[in-house]
């Protein structure tokens, strides 16, 4: 009996041990990389099993929505966690994950591997690798270039009655606006008017609080009127610069695009709001990440012929505001090797180019500046074309407190109709200046 | 190696400690045993609650970010509580809360006690009708912050349907509308809170024996003096209590408006917590929030205090 019973034992325990073993083993070649819940992640789960069928690493996968996405990784990145090996972070994290030690600096490792950051796009470089910036330490590999475009309603566009009532109303054709004021007169012109038996708006807008879609959004005007964020010069020099008369002429003509022609409870709508407000056919136009595009040329509502796309119009100057992210290796992972080994694969070009195919925007030059890029999505011409003149918010360690300040000063002033352009132009000033007297920098 | 004599001579010293430790027990003082029993949850509380407090007010005098943990942490004295009391902005977000607190303390009492007299009345179903009323109550903040925001959706949200059965006004934004969301938080903290007062109104009128109504019968007494002389002053201790945990709960009032409406639209419904919230967890100003935090914790103390004061007037009256 004793016997049987010290067998039973004995067997019970190898198993036990084998089973411990085998989870040890299969938990030491798994990788968790995190981003934002949005399409583009979809398509790098589907490009990664090709890595896992490569080395045998097991992907796993932390993806947080959007609203919720820098509160939760920045938390974790804090607080030194080790639930992120891989961080496709957010491109104004870049300085504060430097300068703190979250993310590893990744120059003596390109080149030990031999990988040649200029094969990247250099406004890619700049924008989701590099602190300082203009320097050459590189925290991060450009893995999904963004920026923020527009979306219309072709089939719309191309009716003949809405298109003579256009003409007749403002002079000329029902085409894709080109600037600001045009895109103006074409909401105008939509808002109110019945298609297809159902009422409808102008344009869906970012106007979200709480992360940062008011100011993604408003910054898309505001860079076309010049608004800049400080004396190209003189660094922290903001006064005159922030709340210029043409920051100020930009951000008045956002409220009113806001108050004209966006669809009603459209006051803290960000990007799934503005996708849920096209896609529904309630507005004939919608501000959003370029990274949304393939998902919207997909689509079976709105989808193919039915849509079309455009860079950000344009009003002083042109440009874009920039989205996207870098990949990092975060430092308080303990599997930094198995998470070097990812980005030098990521790295490839021949992996870069499935990742645009799956919808992934690479930055990488062998794919941008293929012949044919452009005929390879209806929306690539524009995306190469709003890449090539795009602003960033602040990159500064402290850019949540200088984010969170915009944030409510805009909200205050375009949705709750608090003060004037002016005041919170200027408000917002003097909050950054004591953000960066706090941090030592003024 | 011990032999069995040594086993044995050890046994009886062993069962001669437990004795005595018993003994020491049965003969301990009441003053000894209550601390003995209360201890275990004294060290939890001074652990868990009075270390942080305690700790929150050493951070609110410096400079210390939650973000930057590799920054000497530095000593500014009061300068994080100047700031906080020469901003315009704090002062905004207090008057907020102010409204938010009145308003619903205000309707919650009236609705609560009117729901708790009509209830007391015991007629068919009035069981029924208590456990229905209650619901709101039962549920999570967020959970009812989610659905309000469907129900005051301007196009597709019943409060639209509702309005505009009065009339035409089109599709009304309850929570994007800078004169409609500051209402719209309090009519939902009403809807959702007004079932407590009621619940402890409804408990007070219970406790009321029936002997002091007979009493003002036999005197022919009218309804109104009923109410004024025996109901109020009877149930008032119980009212002014509701009252008391209504207003703690919503001068820290966070889940439901900050589900409803984030603050928005601008900072019309940004409450003093869902500020501090940003200050502390977004904007990671740690030493600075904690500054706010304690001057919300003296706040609250101070005015729970004066609310406990006039609780114990009114009981010994």
């Amino acid at each position: 009996m004793l016997q049987h019973l010290s067998r039973t034992l004995a067997t019970v325990a190898l198993t036990a041990s084998i089973g411990v073993s085998a989870a040890k083993a299969s938990a030491a070649d798994q990788l968790t990389l995190c981003w934002a819940a949005w399409d583009p992640a979809n398509a790098l789960v589907e490009l990664s099993k090709d890595f896992t069928n490569k080395t045998g690493i097991e992907m796993k996968f932390e993806f947080v929505p959007w609203t919720n996405f820098a509160d939760r990784f920045q938390n974790e990145l804090n607080s030194q966690g080790k639930l992120c090996d891989l961080m496709i972070g957010d491109s104004q994290w870049i300085g504060g994950s430097a300068t703190y030690g979250h993310y590893v600096k990744l120059n003596d490792f390109f080149q030990k591997e031999g990988i040649d950051i200029n094969n990247f796009l250099p406004a890619t470089v700049e924008a989701y690798s590099t602190w300082p910036k203009g320097s050459q330490n590189y925290w991060a590999l450009p893995a999904m270039g963004d920026a923020l475009g527009w979306v219309y309603r072709k089939d719309w566009f191309a009716r003949p009655e809405l298109r003579k009532a256009f003409k007749a109303e403002y002079g000329r054709e029902l085409t894709p606006p080109k600037t600001w004021d045009e895109l103006k007169d074409v909401a105008t012109f939509f808002t109110g008017k019945e298609i297809d038996g159902k009422k409808v708006y102008g344009a869906a807008i970012y106007t979200e609080r709480g992360s940062e879609g008011i100011t993604m959004g408003a910054t898309a005007a505001l860079y076309s009127w010049g608004f800049e964020y400080q004396n190209p010069n003189k660094p922290y020099d903001m006064v005159g610069y922030v709340n210029s008369p043409q920051a100020a002429e930009g951000l008045k003509f956002y409220k009113e695009l806001y108050k004209c022609c966006t669809p009603p409870g459209h006051s803290d709508a960000y990007m799934v709001a503005n996708l849920d407000a096209y896609k529904s056919g309630q507005v004939a136009m919608q501000m959003n990440w370029f990274a949304f595009f393939p998902g919207i040329a997909k689509d079976p509502q709105v989808g193919g012929e039915k849509s079309g796309f455009f860079v950000n119009p344009s009003e002083n100057i042109a440009a874009s505001t920039l989205g996207g992210q870098g990949i990092s290796v975060v430092s308080y992972s303990d599997k930094k090797d198995l998470a070097l080994k990812y980005i030098k694969w990521f790295a490839d070009a021949n992996v870069q180019k499935k990742w645009w195919s799956l919808g992934g925007y690479s930055c990488h030059k062998a794919v941008l500046e293929d012949p044919n890029f452009k005929n390879t999505a209806p929306f690539a011409g524009d995306f190469l074309q709003a890449m090539s003149g795009v602003k960033d918010f602040w990159q500064e360690p402290t850019y949540a407190e200088l984010l969170q300040s915009m944030q409510k000063r805009l909200h205050d002033y375009v949705v709750a109709d608090q003060g004037t352009a002016e005041q919170a132009l200027d408000k917002l000033v003097k909050d950054w200046i004591q953000v960066f007297e706090d941090d030592g920098k003024l | 190696m011990q032999d069995s004599s040594t086993i044995e001579a050890q046994a009886p010293v062993t069962q001669k400690r437990s004795r005595s430790l018993i003994n020491k027990l049965m003969n301990m003082s009441d003053r000894s045993m209550a601390w003995l029993f209360i201890g275990p949850t004294v060290v939890i509380l001074l652990l868990i609650n009075i270390f942080p407090l305690l700790w929150t007010i050493y951070l609110s005098f410096t400079n210390y970010r939650a973000n930057q943990p590799t920054r000497d942490i530095e000593w500014v004295g009061l300068r994080n509580y100047e700031r906080l009391l020469n901003s315009e902005d704090i002062w905004g977000y207090l008057q907020v809360t102010a409204h938010f607190v009145c308003w619903t303390m205000i309707l919650q009492t009236i609705i609560g006690f009117g729901l708790a007299l009509l209830l007391n009345r015991n007629f068919k179903g009035s069981s029924f009708f208590s456990t229905v009323i209650l619901i709101p109550m039962m549920l999570s903040p967020a959970v009812v912050g989610v659905f309000w925001t469907y129900l005051f959706q301007p196009q597709t949200g019943i409060m639209t349907y509702i309005i505009n059965f009065f009339g035409n006004f089109g599709p009304v934004d309850f929570i994007g509308n800078v004169d409609l969301a500051p209402w719209g938080i309090v009519l939902v903290d009403t809807w959702m809170w007004s079932p407590y007062v009621m619940l402890i109104c409804l408990a007070g009128l219970k406790s009321i024996p029936p002997s002091l109504y007979e009493a003002a019968e036999v005197d022919r007494a009218s309804t109104f003096r009923k109410f004024w002389s025996i109901t109020l002053p009877m149930v008032l201790p119980f009212l002014l209590l509701a009252v008391l945990f209504r207003f703690i709960e919503n001068f820290k009032m966070f889940d439901l408006v900050n589900e409803l409406t984030s603050g928005g639209p601008g900072s019309i419904t940004e409450l003093a917590s869902i500020n501090l919230k940003r200050e502390a967890f977004e904007k990671w100003r740690t030493g600075y929030s904690s500054a706010f935090a304690i001057i919300l914790f003296v706040t609250v103390f101070g005015a729970g205090n004066i609310f406990v004061k006039v609780l114990n007037r009114v009981k010994n009256r």
